[in-house]
């Protein structure tokens, strides 16, 4: 058989193989659903239905295994909109591997056919149980019959959400019914029941396919959703990620000439990531060089919270702290997260909650109940502290950064700063 | 620090730049897979990308890329080494399908999960050796935040020209620390006008004439039937046994990386006159390296500085530096030497000493010891 679509009159298959029914099923199919060769894009994998792309006189992508229906799920959606089919040709053998991607396409109901070629084992690497071989079908790899039960493919994708599932029985001329799949606009999952010469057929002697799938409990069929294929329809919410980010004007002086290296520290939810935020941008307005970092665990919502922060009047390339200048501690997490830190210090300062016992470390301590202010804005009033003791910053610009940041609601400034002068 | 009328200072991470510049350059879908530390850069790309779409898997991540890519689109996606190692096959599919997409790798600390939150520069030996065949898949790697806006531009671009996925390869502490920066020190970017073919012929997807890039034409169109093949095929995209046409395009695509890589040797040398020391490094550990060789030129060292930002293939330049140096100290987050032993293999010449680390970015001061003890 020649057509527009197959250009080959002998497809390259065994003889008897239900592929070869299926390929000139789905050529006429396509004829019948009025598409021209070049609307059509035909995704194949991995296996002996892989080989027919050649035979297709349409757009022909050949993929890997198990994943003709993801590759074919990508054509879709950069073909979206316009009057092209995708066909995802793919195996039961492939099914079997890459049924989370026909799941998917479901789900999502992409607009593409997938036929499934289900001769019920992988033909091509031999003959070996498939997630879709029956209860008792005999395979190279199950000599006595498969102990477990096949996938109902039709079943799951139909309560995945495909617009349209079917199962034929995979004799004669089916090409209306693959015609029908074909003009569904959304997912459309045609399964075609087959035998495999070489393996099936030879294993199983004496067995038709109707008797098989009678002991499945499976019959022909076709189950509808009724809802729209998937069409994208988000659009970036910016035109430009930098355009949002707020600039910084130096309106405040400092007068660091080294780099100083500061280290918040306290629990999560508690706001030292937000106060650390605070003091970069209030650096950064007094003309200082700024780097910032977080560190807490993967569960972010309990746990220590740190922030690391340098700060110089210079470029700062490596953003690692060695020996901090202060370390902040506002909380049990924190002071555990950095206790091995602290205890290191030979100088600097370290601040910390009046609440906590006391570490060993050669650093100057201030003792101060930051908590005391509330357990939220304590990281805050530390900052207050540091900046207060050592004026590397002035209030003016920490004042102006809470503003720029929007947390005038939260970070009661004026309090803080009289409970630091109390 | 000083300040001009021009001057937009911002405090912001190196993700955000990424996700900027490829958006700019013309990326126009981001399939997005979520997974530390590669997170900011999913987020982004879902405020950005005229298409981003949040994909089940890995492997689904890079089929969906492929196929969008097939269609004329360009992805990009971003991961981290547990997600990478799930994508690498369907990567040798693009790969010999000559696809153009951007992978971003944020590098963190192995093996398996190893751990989420930490850095590392543990992955070049995997993306060496990445393809079934010894392929090369180009990878830039990103070394401050103009490399974030610039050569991830580029990333796209490259990737457009050869047909071929590229690897934008960074790591944890590189992306997601917190800057000032200078916005006005970005330059524009223009975004890829992208070639196809307008023969009268039928398109042979692999057809390539001595610049070894075959032409595109997207899946779909009207005027000529396309063929794409993960398995070996001809220059029609066929599917082949071994013919000597089909043997030709896998030695094609073995050489068509390199053939182009002057179009795509990005390096940062500098050079200090009389030096007999050279420093290499990348990534992260390029900002240490930035301030070990000013420290020591403080103190009187003569020392010179390399930093790679197109890491695979090696262009040669970087041997016809390397040569003109008594001791080079290459510096990097792992503990193999892993870019030393892409460069010269297990054993190293005399003049070559590596330092690494685990866990932690490796600290100016210890290349500065490294490089006085050489």
């Amino acid at each position: 058989m020649s057509s527009p679509i197959l250009n080959a009159k002998t497809l390259p298959f065994c003889k008897g193989c239900g592929h070869d029914l299926i390929a000139k099923n789905v050529a006429k199919g396509i004829e019948k659903a009025g598409f021209a060769p070049l609307d059509i894009v035909l995704v194949t994998d991995i296996g002996c239905h892989g080989m027919i792309d050649g035979s297709f006189n349409t757009h022909t992508v050949h993929g890997i295994h198990g994943r003709s229906v993801a590759l074919g799920a990508g054509v879709s959606l950069a073909l979206a909109g316009s009057h092209k089919k995708v066909i995802a040709f793919i195996g039961d053998g492939g099914a079997t591997i890459g049924l989370q991607h026909i799941i998917e396409a479901a789900r999502m109901n992409i607009d593409m056919t997938i036929v499934i070629h289900n001769n019920m084992l992988y033909g091509m690497t031999g003959g070996q149980t498939s997630g879709l071989t029956p209860t008792g079908f005999r395979t190279t790899t199950a000599r006595d019959g498969n102990p477990f039960a096949a996938h109902d493919i039709c079943a799951l994708t139909h309560i995945a959400g495909a617009a349209f599932s079917s199962r034929i029985l995979g004799l004669g001329d089916y090409s209306d019914r693959l015609a029908e799949a074909l003009l569904v606009k959304g997912c459309s999952v045609v399964e075609i029941m087959e035998l495999c010469p070489s393996y099936g057929v030879k294993l199983n002697p004496k067995r038709k396919l109707s008797e098989i799938m009678e002991s499945m409990g499976r019959r022909e069929g076709a189950w509808r959703n009724d809802r729209p294929g998937f069409l994208y329809t988000g659009s970036p919410s910016s035109s430009d990620l930098t355009g949002k980010l707020p600039v910084v004007l130096m309106k405040h002086k400092g007068d660091l000439r080294s780099r100083y290296s500061i280290i918040i520290t306290g629990s999560a939810g508690e706001g030292v990531q937000v106060a650390g935020s605070v003091l970069s941008r209030a650096a950064l307005s007094s003309g200082y060089h700024v780097t910032q970092k977080g560190i807490y665990p993967v569960t972010v919502g309990v746990g220590f919270s740190t922030t690391e922060i340098n700060i110089a009047p210079f470029k700062i390339n490596y953003n690692g702290i060695q020996n901090p200048d202060a370390i902040l501690v506002t909380s049990r997490d924190g002071l555990r997260h950095n206790l091995k830190r602290i205890n290191r210090m030979k100088s600097g300062l370290l601040f910390i909650d009046s609440s906590l016992e006391m570490p060993e470390t050669g650093a100057d301590v201030t003792v101060r109940d930051f908590r005391a202010a509330g357990v939220r804005i304590a990281a805050f009033y530390s900052i207050l502290s540091l900046v207060s003791a050592t004026g590397i910053i002035t209030f003016d610009a920490i004042s102006e950064a809470i503003t720029g940041l929007g947390l005038d609601d939260q970070v009661p400034f004026r309090r803080l700063v009289q409970m630091l002068n109390n | 620090m000083p300040s001009n009328g021009n001057s937009r200072m911002v405090i912001t991470d190196g993700s955000r730049l990424i996700v900027e510049a490829l958006a700019r350059a013309g990326a126009e879908a981001f399939i997005g897979y979520p997974i530390t530390p590669a997170n900011l850069l999913y987020s982004y790309a879902a405020a950005r990308i005229p298409i981003m779409l949040p994909a089940p898997d890995e492997i689904t991540t890079v089929q969906w890329m492929a196929g969008l890519s097939a269609g004329g689109r360009l992805p990009v996606t971003a991961t981290s080494f547990p997600g990478y190692a799930l994508m690498i096959e369907s990567v040798n599919m693009a790969f010999m399908m000559e696809l153009p997409m951007v992978i971003i790798l944020v590098q963190r600390l192995g093996p398996s999960t190893g751990t989420a939150t930490c850095g590392a520069q543990g992955d070049l030996l995997l993306l060496r050796g990445q393809i079934s065949g010894g392929q090369q898949v180009p990878v830039f790697c990103i070394s401050d935040y103009h490399d974030c806006w610039k050569l991830s531009a580029e990333a796209l671009r490259v990737a457009t020209e050869l047909r071929s996925p590229v690897v934008l390869l960074t790591s944890q502490e590189s992306i997601m620390t917190r800057r000032n920066f200078d916005l006005s020190e970005l330059g524009e970017i223009a975004p890829i006008k992208r070639k196809v073919y307008c023969g009268k012929e039928p398109f042979k997807p692999y057809d390539a004439d001595n610049s070894l890039l075959p032409e595109f034409l997207p899946l779909g169109n009207e005027e000529h039937q396309v063929r794409l093949n993960a398995s070996t095929h001809d220059k029609k995209g066929i599917v082949q046994h071994s013919t000597p046409e089909a043997l030709d395009n896998t030695i094609r695509l073995d050489r068509k990386a390199r053939h182009n890589i002057a179009r795509y040797t990005f390096y940062e040398y500098d050079r200090q006159e009389d030096a007999e020391r050279l420093v290499i490094a990348f990534d992260i550990t390029a900002a240490a390296a930035r301030d070990a060789v000013t420290q020591m030129r403080i103190e009187g060292d003569k020392v010179s500085l390399l930093i790679p930002k197109t890491l695979l293939p090696i262009p040669d330049e970087y041997y016809g530096i390397i040569h003109r140096y008594k001791t080079v100290v290459i510096a990097e987050e792992n503990i193999n030497a892993q870019y030393a032993t892409i460069l010269f293999g297990q054993k190293l010449p005399g003049s070559i000493r590596t330092m690494g680390c685990l866990g932690r970015m490796i600290r100016p001061d210890e290349i500065v010891n490294e490089a006085r003890r050489s």
